[in-house]
């Protein structure tokens, strides 16, 4: 077997052996459980009142947006929890001293681990992200707009969360690369936020501010990207809001997070590979 | 730092705290870039991924994903090796066997002790059977019966051809295990010596006796150095133990009356304090 599969296996394994995985399964069914609910107590309330049904179905759209959003969060700090030891703290215990003298490239090391994360959050987001709008269908009977490519564009950014977690650990400490990455999400959330409220003053260096922070982190970028794509017409009419139609991402901002991906890819393995272990 | 290790033999690397054994091995094993000078492992640049294929590790302190058994930990180390699994069938169980870990094979490394982590790592070092085994305190946190079974298979592993690099503490485990030793000392090697045949190798004797004069001891020089003389007590260096004899009749030709002479092996740590020096602090 190549040993870039040994490596995304026995990472993938780690995750499930763990209860990484299964942790955050079972708190994110938690999570659906909750959210389905509260779409149900929703739609009880509604079906009560005097709401055309037009207007009763944009609601439920704006609430599973709003679910959806959660998942968001979640997944990429999930991300971020899970793999932020996973290159600087088995560089600190040494372990990585076992692996690294054999007959195997760095790079593979350091690609094998993210491909084993990578199938990781392909099941987390894919159960999280299908759970949600499942619940929302089978409650609500709400449908949203374009919802796999509002899929990929969510597990996009958490493998923006992910590959920015991996070449931080290339450098720093566990606890110094948490920091960074969950700060650099956190401008970018920031950024994506005053962006959203140049609405209100046209002209004015919100706009500036926000594209720059999601020139600096696009994570937050490609959740209004993703948002925009899924949302009812009426729920982007809205203002203030994650997923207001104010300044909406282009297309071009998705490929430059692909492209912020690859070099942030690139940059961890050519680090990976000269840093003394 | 300048050194050749011979093919074949168990080689020793010697020295104080901080004189740089570890990175040495580092090193070699392309774990660490050098800031100068270039390394060659079985004649390939240190690094080399394809030579890895022929060199084991056993980093110090060796730790690895405590979910894993036994078994799973090499049979990960195996594949990365390449070896298949018909292969690994056969060399897991007799590695667990050789290293004493079979009955804990399908336990997880969680509740392992730090002796029995030693063991395991031990193991993955020499899964794929390779020409060149860098061995980093292979021995500590290891009880007396841990030791000697790491000592033979370390002398298993030079008797099948295999080359070992042995960083070690523990002077006396090198004593009875090296063939070569080497001393470091602030990244330099000071010197290196064979321990093999060690018995015509210099020898420390204390003598006491009645009379010794100036010119009885003045005489002495042919065989041996005079160290000190204490009274009765005259401490000596023989060239050799065949000098012994001679020495001893010397004495009492000279009427020196003799009635105590006492030949002790210069120790490893006699040799270690003679060449590394006192420890002169951090």
């Amino acid at each position: 077997m190549n040993p870039l599969w040994v490596i995304a296996s026995i990472t993938f394994r780690e995750a499930a052996r763990k209860k990484l995985l299964w942790t955050a399964l079972v708190v994110g069914l938690g999570f659906l459980s909750v959210f389905g609910a509260g779409l149900h107590y929703q739609l009880t309330d509604l079906r009560t009142s005097n709401i055309a049904p037009f207007l009763r179905y944009q609601i439920l759209s704006a609430t599973l947006m709003i679910g959806l959003y959660t998942v968001d969060l979640l997944a990429v700090v999930m991300t971020i929890l899970t793999s932020v030891d996973t290159i600087s703290g088995e560089i600190a215990s040494g372990t990585i001293q076992a692996i690294a003298t054999k007959p195997v490239a760095r790079w593979h090391v350091l690609i094998g681990k993210w491909f084993g994360f990578v199938a990781m959050l392909a099941i987390y987001v894919g159960l999280m992200f299908g759970g949600t709008l499942a619940a929302g269908y089978w409650i609500a009977g709400v449908v949203l707009q374009n919802p796999l490519r509002g899929g990929l564009l969510v597990y996009l950014e958490c493998l923006l969360a992910l590959t920015a977690t991996f070449l931080m650990g290339t450098w720093f400490s566990t606890l110094t690369n948490g920091v960074i990455v969950l700060g650099l999400h956190g401008l970018a959330f920031l950024g994506g936020w005053l962006e959203q409220l140049s609405g209100f003053a046209e002209g004015s260096g919100l706009v500036t501010i926000g594209v720059a922070s999601s020139l600096i982190m696009p994570t937050e970028a490609v959740w209004r990207r993703a948002a925009f794509l899924m949302q009812p017409p009426l729920a982007g009419e809205l203002p203030s809001s994650p997923f207001a139609n104010v300044s909406v991402p282009s297309g071009t901002m998705v490929g430059y997070a692909g492209f912020y991906l690859l070099v942030m890819l690139g940059l961890a393995v050519y680090h990976f590979q000269r840093r003394d272990l | 730092m300048s050194l050749s290790v011979p093919r074949g033999e168990i080689f020793g690397f010697l020295g104080p705290n901080g004189a740089g054994k570890s990175t040495s091995i580092k090193m070699l094993l392309g774990l660490v870039s050098p800031s100068g000078g270039e390394a060659f492992v079985l004649g390939a640049p240190s690094g080399e991924v394809e030579i890895r294929r022929k060199v084991g590790f056993l980093p110090e302190d060796f730790r690895f994903y405590q979910w894993l058994t036994a078994t799973e930990l090499l049979e990960f180390h195996g594949r990365l090796c390449g070896m298949d699994a018909r292969r690994l069938r056969e060399r897991v169980p007799d590695l667990l066997d050789r290293v004493g870990l079979a009955p804990h094979r399908t336990k997880r490394l969680q509740g392992f002790s730090k002796g029995m982590l030693q063991r395991i790592g031990l193991a993955q070092a020499l899964i794929h059977d390779p020409e060149v085994i860098f061995l980093d305190e292979p021995t500590s946190g290891l009880d007396p019966m841990g030791r000697r079974l790491v000592r033979d298979i370390i002398r298993a592993q030079r008797d099948r051809g295999a080359t070992v690099f042995l960083n070690s503490h523990l002077l006396s485990e090198i004593e009875v295990t090296c063939d070569q030793v080497a001393f470091i000392r602030d990244g330099e090697i000071v010197t290196t010596r064979d321990l093999r045949g060690r018995e015509e190798q210099k020898v420390r004797v204390t003598v006491r006796a009645r009379k010794l004069v100036p010119q009885t001891i003045a005489g002495l020089a042919q065989w041996a150095t005079c160290d000190q003389l204490d009274g009765e007590t005259l401490t000596l260096t023989a060239s050799s133990r065949e000098a012994l004899p001679e020495i001893l009749g010397y004495l009492v030709q000279s009427g020196s009356a003799p009635f105590e002479f006492t030949p002790q092996r210069i120790s490893l740590e006699d040799l270690f304090m003679e060449i590394v020096g006192q420890d002169r602090g951090l």
